[in-house]
Order: C-alpha cells, then structure tokens, then sequence
C-alpha cells in the first residue's frame, strides 16, 4: 500500500515537472531598468528569435506564473511592489535576473534612489549578464534555468518486497 | 433616479498592458472614464543627481541609459550640450554619422511602437510582423555600433563609428526592404476596418488643446501643431539634411498611427541622402577634460518629441548641475485628459498613441498651479528638500 502511495506521488512529480519544464510560464517584472532589457526581453519572443518555441510563455499576472524575470536595479518605490510579485507567485518559483543593472546595479550604482541589484531583494537562480544581453543570451539564460529543473537522474533504491 | 455606482480602477505598477512600472487610477462610470491620475516614479533611479559625482566622459554612459529606445538621443543632447559649454566644434563627418544614428534610431523606435501599438489593440500579427522587420534596423544598428541597444556612437567631441562603403550598401538594402514594408503598415493602418474601430475617431485632441498641454513630438504634430526642433532649430547635420514636417489634421489616434509611419519615409529618405554625400574628414576634435564656468542647454529631437538638457559646468572635471526633460513627461497629462469621457477599453490604445517611456518619465517636477507665483526654490532649499525626502541616507 505504502508503496503504490509512494509511487504515485513519484508519478505525480513526474508530471509536474514535464509540465514546468515544457512551458514555463513567465512574468516581466521592471524595478527600474532603462528599457534597454526589457525590449530585448520582448525582441527574444518575436519571430526572429522566438523564445516561444521552448514553451515559454509571457503572462500577466504573478498568480499564473512559473517564472519571473527582473530588469533593473531596484528603485525604493518598486522595491515593494518587487516583492509583493514575488510573494504572490506559487511555489515553486524561479527568478532571472536579466543586465547588468539587475545583478549588481550596473551603471546607476550610487544613485540615491536604488536600494541595490534584485537578489539583495529576492533570491535569483539564473544571472544573464549584458547591457543589454542579447535575445540570445536571455533565451539561453531560460533554458539553462529549464536545464535546472529537470532532475538530474538519481540511482533508484528497490525496496525488498513486503 | 438611480444613484450610478462610480469604481476606481487601479492599473499597475505590474500590469499586462504596461512594459514598465506606472501605476494608474481611472474612476469608471459604468465603462466610461470619469477621472484619471497618475503615480510616477517607480523607475527613478536618481540620475541626474548622480551626475555630479562622476566626470564629463563618465556621464556620458551614464546619461545614455537614461532610457534604451532612444539612447543616441540623450547621449547626442549631452553631447550637444557639453560641445557648446567647451566652445568645441566637432568634424563635419562625426556630425553626419550622429544624424545618420538619429534616424536609424527614429526608425527602430517606430517599429517598434508601431508592435507595441498594434499589441494593445489586439492586433498581434501586426506586432510580430513589425518587429520581425524591426530587427533589420537592429542588425544594422548592430553592424554600425557593435551593440543592438546603448549603441553609444558618441563621446565628447564626435563619434566613434565610421561608415564605409560596405556598411553603407548594407544599409541601402535593409532600408529598400524596410520601405516595401511601411507601405504595407501604412496601407493596414489606414484601411484595415476592425483596426480603424480602435483608433478612428478615439482620443481626439484639437490644435488648440495640443498647445495648452504642451504635447510634443509626433503625438503634437498629429493635431496640426508645427513643431519639430530638427527643422526649429537644427543641430547636428539637420542644417544640411532637411526634413518634411510630417502632419495631420483630425488629432485622434489614425493620425497618430499616419504621423509616425510617414515619419518613416522621411527617416529613409535623410538615411540615403546622408548616405550619399557624407564628408571625407576626421571623426573627432579634442576635448578639454575640465570645463571653465559656464551654462548652457541643448534640443533634440527625439523620436518621442522634444529632449532638452540644460548643463553648468564649475571649471572642474565634473558638472555642477544638469536637468533633463524629457518628452514622455510633457505628454502624460494630455493622456489624463483625453481619457476622459471615452470606453474604459481604450485606455491602453491612448496611453500608447503617446508612446510612452516611463524610464525617462520619472522625473522630479515641480508644478505651479496657482498661476503666477512669487515662490522660488534656490538650490539651497531644493538640495535640502531632497536630502530630507530620501531621510539623509545619501
Ligand atoms: S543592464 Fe543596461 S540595458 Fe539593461 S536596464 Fe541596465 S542599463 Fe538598461
């Protein structure tokens, strides 16, 4: 009994993950950032590049989102509202944080209204540098994070019957 | 009679219809808009405080990622600026080369609004075509530069590209494509009825209204008002490469649509003619590294409307103050006022018949309601008044 439990939960896992990392949903958040980015951001899901075709796909709202990518460093107003996307996000979520400016403030260090680069705010799993990287570098950046949630494989245990 | 219930409609900061942080409130009468007001600053970062502690050279990158749309426009203002402050004439051919980025960059701007646009109104095979042509100007922006964004062509005294006869080809082609296309978006935006259901007859701002706003930029020229600083007051190589005011009449947002789209032929047409009779000469003239006292201001064109820098120097290596003003800001509150009285569900196509750019919006103004005021605020006070609203911590 015990043991068909545990391999349903297994086949369960399975499923949520093949879903997440075939098409992960994302969410575009900007603290603060010059544009830059986020037209690249933009540019990588237009035909030329197509980010689409790993699934991806750009939503509105936190609450349906897998994954949030952040552009810019955080400004003290945005910084909140940073935040309150990242908390209505369900788990589990991930965060890329795309330029420069959102991995270590970039060239706006030491202006008065920035409280610093996004993973002084939330925690970041995926750095694309650039200013602005390219839509390449942002779809690689994607990928290596999908790359990052498919499980590695794991020696399985048999358990003696019974 | 029957109270009509009144809701408040809070838009962003992160919404689907906004690519950057701005946050709206409309007030709704069942769908029309009764009231509208606007929370800016989320993207202020600060920078134009921030200039003073870094020099000349250095403000130049800095200042250029005031916004990454229209980066040649503020490094091109700077640079202005900063040329007239130094007394330093810069080559002919550097002059050309700005010129030439300028209209690259204009070009690249109104494709990519033209998506953006397209977008809002639910039209995106409209915004996945443009911008599948847009990257033609990117590769080439791209070739020119070496940078798809941030190209930073400038540095004080002149340019850092050069144009040969390779490249140029290169450009000539990418513009004979370009230019089949627009016809076609200009075709689509003028006859595609279901289009024209959104934008015919939506938002429409008389002349005279126009004027009190202080609109700038394409979104001023669509209700007939002239003005376009490359033609009042030309800088760079606009002396020698003329444009047509490009204009309209009925101030909605077709107009706006057709103001932009032939803006474009106007940009290829200024693209071939630098193209074809650019100056041989030197790219650069020396730049002193400190800058006597002196004050000065600089106008350009952006593809939004109207930028405007005003620059002191102090005889250091470093500016004693700058300001900035940029176009996005001078056309917000013509948004706020032709939203209302029209369909909660043309707000967006409004608020992006301006083409807005929040980056360079969030700025600090002060606004004088009163009418006249006797009221000045002398630097001492205003450097007070920001080191107590940010509580001393810089
Ligand atoms: S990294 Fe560069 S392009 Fe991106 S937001 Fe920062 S300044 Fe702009």
């Amino acid at each position: 009994m015990q043991r068909l439990e545990r391999n349903w939960n297994t086949a369960i896992e399975r499923i949520k993950t093949w879903a997440r990392t075939n098409s992960p949903w994302v969410v575009h958040f900007n603290s603060g950032s010059c544009n830059g980015c986020d037209i690249e951001i933009l540019a990588a899901l237009t035909p030329r590049y197509d980010l689409e075709r790993f699934g991806v796909e750009l939503h509105g709202s936190p609450r349906h989102a897998d994954v949030l990518i952040c552009t810019g460093p955080v400004t003290r107003q945005a910084r909140d509202r940073l935040l309150r996307i990242y908390e209505q996000m369900p788990e589990p979520k991930f965060v890329v944080a795309i330029g420069s400016c959102a991995i270590s403030g970039g060239v706006f260090q030491g202006c008065y209204n920035i409280v610093g680069h996004i993973d002084e705010v939330i925690p970041v799993d995926v750095y694309v540098p650039g200013c602005p990287p390219r839509p390449e570098a942002i779809i690689d950046g994607v990928v290596k994070l999908l790359g990052k949630l498919r499980p590695s494989p794991k020696p399985v245990i048999e358990e003696p019957a019974g | 009679m029957t109270e009509t219930e009144k809701f408040s409609i809070p838009i962003g900061p992160q919404h689907p219809a906004l690519k950057e942080p701005e946050h709206f409130v409309f007030s709704v009468d069942g769908e029309m808009v009764t009231s509208a007001s606007v929370r800016l600053g989320y993207a202020h970062r600060g920078i134009e405080k921030s200039t003073e502690n870094r020099n000349w050279a250095q403000n130049l990158y800095l200042l250029e990622r005031i916004c990454g749309i229209c980066s040649h426009t503020h490094a091109l203002t700077y640079c202005l600026g900063v040329e007239k402050l130094a007394g330093v004439e810069i080559p002919p051919r550097a002059n050309a080369i700005r010129t030439l980025v300028a209209e690259m960059e204009r070009v690249h701007s109104h494709l990519l609004w033209l998506g953006v646009a397209a977008h809002e109104a639910g039209f995106d095979t409209l915004f996945m075509y443009s911008w599948r042509d847009r990257e033609t100007i990117m590769d080439l922006l791209e070739q020119l530069t070496g940078n798809r964004v941030n190209y930073s062509a400038n540095v004080l005294g002149g340019v850092k590209f050069d144009v040969d006869e390779e490249l140029a080809g290169a450009i000539l082609d990418g513009l004979d494509y370009l230019e089949k296309r627009t016809y076609h978006y200009l075709d689509v935006v003028t006859t595609d009825a279901a289009f024209l259901q959104r934008t015919r007859g939506v938002g429409v701002m008389s002349a005279e209204r126009a004027e009190r706003l202080g609109v700038v930029g394409p979104t001023a020229r669509a209700s007939s008002v002239a003005r376009d600083v490359r033609i009042d007051a030309p800088y760079a190589g606009y002396d020698e490469y003329v444009p047509n005011l490009i204009g309209h009449t009925t101030g909605d947002l077709e107009a706006r649509f057709e103001v932009r789209i032939k803006e474009l032929f106007e940009s290829y047409r200024l693209i071939r003619e630098i193209l074809a009779t650019i100056p041989e000469g030197e790219l650069t003239s020396r730049m002193p590294r400190r800058i006597k006292a002196n004050e000065a201001f600089s106008r350009v064109e952006a593809p939004r409307g109207e930028v405007f820098y005003y620059l002191r120097s102090n005889g250091s290596d470093k500016p004693d103050r700058i300001k900035v003003r940029t176009p996005t800001l001078c056309n917000m509150a013509s948004v706020l006022t032709l939203v209302i009285g029209q369909q909660l569900a043309d707000i967006p196509m409004i608020l992006v018949g301006v083409d807005p750019c929040f980056s360079c919006n969030d700025r600090m103004v002060a606004i004088n309601r009163g009418g006249r005021s006797e009221e000045v605020w002398t630097w001492e006070r205003l450097r007070q008044y920001g080191i107590d609203y940010y509580g001393g911590s810089h």
